[in-house]
């Protein structure tokens, strides 16, 4: 599954990363980084972008990145 | 006297600017936002008898990647050219900074640690041995308040007595390691770098920092409270929740809206009175010392007064809306307005953070264009600047809504200041709507591309210093535009008075251009002496209608207008109609950007092309829709 099917208050583990360029970088330096948990925590009033709380920071991220970020569910 | 050189770096939103300007007692702009310091800045100062020398850089989250400030940042703590780098780190999230620190301890042994916002950590339970950080690292750390000047003592001896460099060495996982045998700090740091080339060990190198700083943490953090950031998550629920977030945003606006058009109208007269008064001395000094009476004539008449009566329009609201502004800048609310707003630009291919640099619009577009240094992309940045004049700034606000009142809503009282009201929304919307068209439209055409990827740390909220913010808005914001202002306003009151008072056959040039421009303001329904009012209120849309009037009475200087019946009178008489007053209000909202805005453009683009299309762009579209709305009326 990939980081945007991840409801409001649903953790995952993050298992790989698609992304290329500044964009990966910069989340590798925010912690996402494989075996890392991250947590859905908000979701704008249009569905995308959502937020994710990770290693005590809320980051929002557009779906399109999302969709690059494979997670697995934690449970 | 010793001399001691210091490179500032720090994750953006820990307070590096706050220390920044603490120490230099500088007034440089500081809040939750990336890139605020996007060029270094330098300063130097005494302490103690060492002269030392503060050189603040770009708020960065990592060494590694290629945005522009962290370039910059970078670069300077490669050159070595300081004697210590200090870095700001973030109480709260101590994880996030120690990951910029230990990249920096790669690159220099010379590292100072601050700990700042000790004081928002300890409010949320988070508790920190820096004592043990200092030894983990073999570096001095101090804990620092920075908004209330907590700590800074303590650092300014830490660095006056620096001495020791780190003997820390990061270390990486035995395949990685096995590179790296018996190479010194520099030479270890150059085999990183070229290991960092191949992406797959890139990946483990970032990696194996950033498991380093969590193990970091986890020894020299202690969580007291269990729920800390629980105010932040529930306020952060309410605002972007599906059904209340977007209409309390509205609110907002509004709210800062109303309180800026009631409450401006009073030091606005103060203002002028007070002006007013030193025209006359000033008018007699000028007669006293011999000037000649046309000169008098041109300085004061011209010059003093149209500079006066900009000031005093223009000030008034700027002080009001730009602390509001602020507030919530500082409260942490503007992140989640771009959160929740981000999506509608994604769909027209621009970033989310161009809908603050709209919001900046409302009070002064200049800052709207200044503001959207905040926007990474460079395409996106270009498009929040040329869409930023669609949303009517402060300047234009009184003009659309006295226009609204004597034209558009001619009922009684009771519903009258609410269909105003509705009206003035609408027109808003509209400019709204105009900014996603026209962004849409030049991601197709000029600025071709896809939308960037917008990550937006959402900072917790901060309870801001609200007299610090007022003092800082003034200095930073109201002043900066005023003092650009007054220079564009003084050529334009000479021309002005000249305009009106060079008589050729009876007839003064402003008239005559009036006439010249007659066919064509005719066309667009409107008249010849309201193109020549938007041509020479060029310099501050405050006075258009000023100069209007200042024509349509045939006056030698600018024109108050005594109560908006008399204004409609005069208009009403002049040929004005439901569409000439439409027109203008459209005019008004759509047409080139005042001189402070472009002369601003043309800083922030740094080219000519843009600067030119910034001003052409919205005059055509201007155009274009007075053009629909005469045929509309025509036709109906």
């Amino acid at each position: 599954m990939y980081l945007s099917d991840l409801k409001r208050g649903e953790e995952g583990i993050i298992k790989k990363i698609n992304l290329e360029g500044n964009i990966k970088v910069r989340l590798q330096d925010m912690g996402f980084i494989p075996g890392n948990r991250v947590k859905c925590v908000l979701i704008s009033p249009f569905n995308d972008p959502k937020a994710y709380l990770i290693n005590g920071t809320t980051l929002s991220i557009r779906k399109k990145d999302a969709l690059e970020i494979e997670v697995d569910r934690f449970e | 006297m010793n001399k001691i050189k210091i490179a500032l770096i720090g994750n953006p939103n820990v307070g590096k600017s706050t220390i920044f300007n603490y120490l230099t007692g500088l007034k440089q702009h500081t809040g939750n936002w990336t890139g605020k310091t996007v060029d270094t800045c330098e300063h130097s100062f005494t302490y103690e008898n060492n002269k030392i020398q503060i050189v603040d850089l770009p708020g960065t989250y990592s060494l590694k990647s290629y945005s522009e400030e962290e370039v910059v940042a970078t670069n300077f703590i490669l050159k070595k050219d300081y004697d210590i780098a200090v870095v700001i780190g973030d109480a709260t999230n101590l994880e996030k900074s120690l990951n910029l620190v230990l990249q920096t301890l790669e690159m220099t042994k010379k590292v100072i640690l601050v700990v700042n916002l000790i004081d928002e950590a300890s409010k949320n339970g988070i508790v920190i041995n820096s004592k043990k950080l200092s030894n983990l690292l073999d570096i001095p750390v101090v804990t620092t308040d920075a908004r209330n000047g907590v700590g800074i003592n303590k650092l300014m001896n830490e660095i006056i007595h620096y001495e020791k460099e780190s003997s820390f060495i990061l270390k990486y996982n035995p395949l990685i390691e096995e590179e790296l045998t018996d190479l010194d700090h520099e030479k270890r740091y150059q085999k990183l770098k070229e290991l960092e080339k191949e992406n797959l060990m890139k990946d483990k190198i970032i990696k194996n920092t950033i498991d380093t700083a969590k193990r970091i943490t986890k020894e020299v953090v202690k969580y007291t409270k269990e729920d800390y950031n629980k105010k932040s998550r529930i306020l952060d629920q309410i605002l972007t929740n599906k059904l209340t977030g977007i209409p309390i945003m509205i609110c907002m606006l509004f709210l800062c809206l109303w309180l800026t058009i009631t409450f401006s109208n009073i030091p606005s007269n103060l203002l002028f009175e007070m002006f007013n008064f030193l025209e006359d001395k000033l008018y007699n000094l000028l007669e006293f010392l011999y000037f000649p009476k046309f000169l008098i004539d041109l300085l004061v008449l011209g010059v003093y007064k149209t500079t006066t009566w900009i000031i005093s329009v223009m000030l008034p609201p700027m002080m009001i809306f730009f602390p509001l502004f602020t507030l919530l800048e500082e409260y942490g609310i503007l992140p989640r307005i771009a959160f929740n707003m981000d999506y509608c630009y994604q769909k027209c291919n621009a970033n989310g953070k161009q809908c603050l640099t709209m919001l900046m619009g409302f009070g002064c577009n200049a800052v709207g264009v200044t503001g959207s240094r905040i926007i990474e992309s460079k395409r996106e940045k270009l498009m929040a600047i040329l869409t930023n004049v669609f949303v009517p700034c402060n300047g234009r606000f009184p003009t659309i809504i006295a226009l609204i009142t004597m034209f558009l809503v001619t009922t009684n009282r009771m519903t009258s200041s609410f269909l105003s009201a509705v009206f003035l929304t609408l027109f808003i919307l509209l400019g709204i709507l105009m900014t996603f068209i026209v962004s849409k439209i030049l991601s197709l055409t000029l600025l071709k591309g896809y939308p960037s990827s917008n990550v937006l740390e959402l900072p917790l909220y901060r309870r801001p210093k609200i007299m610090k913010l007022i003092v800082k808005t003034m200095l930073e914001k109201v002043l900066a535009i005023l003092k650009k202002t007054i220079l564009i306003a003084i050529p334009t009151g000479l021309m002005l008075y000249l305009l009106a008072n060079i008589n050729i056959n009876g007839e003064s040039l402003l008239y005559l251009l009036s006439k010249f421009f007659n066919s064509f303001g005719l066309l667009l329904g409107l008249d010849g002496m309201i193109i020549i009012a938007f041509l020479l209120g060029f310099p501050a849309n405050e006075i258009v209608v000023p100069i209007l009037l200042m024509g349509y009475l045939a006056e030698g200087s600018l024109v108050e207008y005594e109560s908006l019946e008399l204004l409609k009178n005069v208009l009403v008489n002049h040929g004005w109609t439901l569409l000439t007053a439409i027109n203008f209000i459209i005019l008004t909202l759509f047409h080139f950007p005042c001189g402070t805005t472009l002369l601003t453009i043309k800083r922030e683009t740094g080219s000519i092309k843009w600067t030119l299309i910034s001003f052409i762009l919205p005059t055509i579209i201007g155009i274009l829709l007075c053009l629909i709305i005469k045929l509309f009326f025509f036709l109906f």
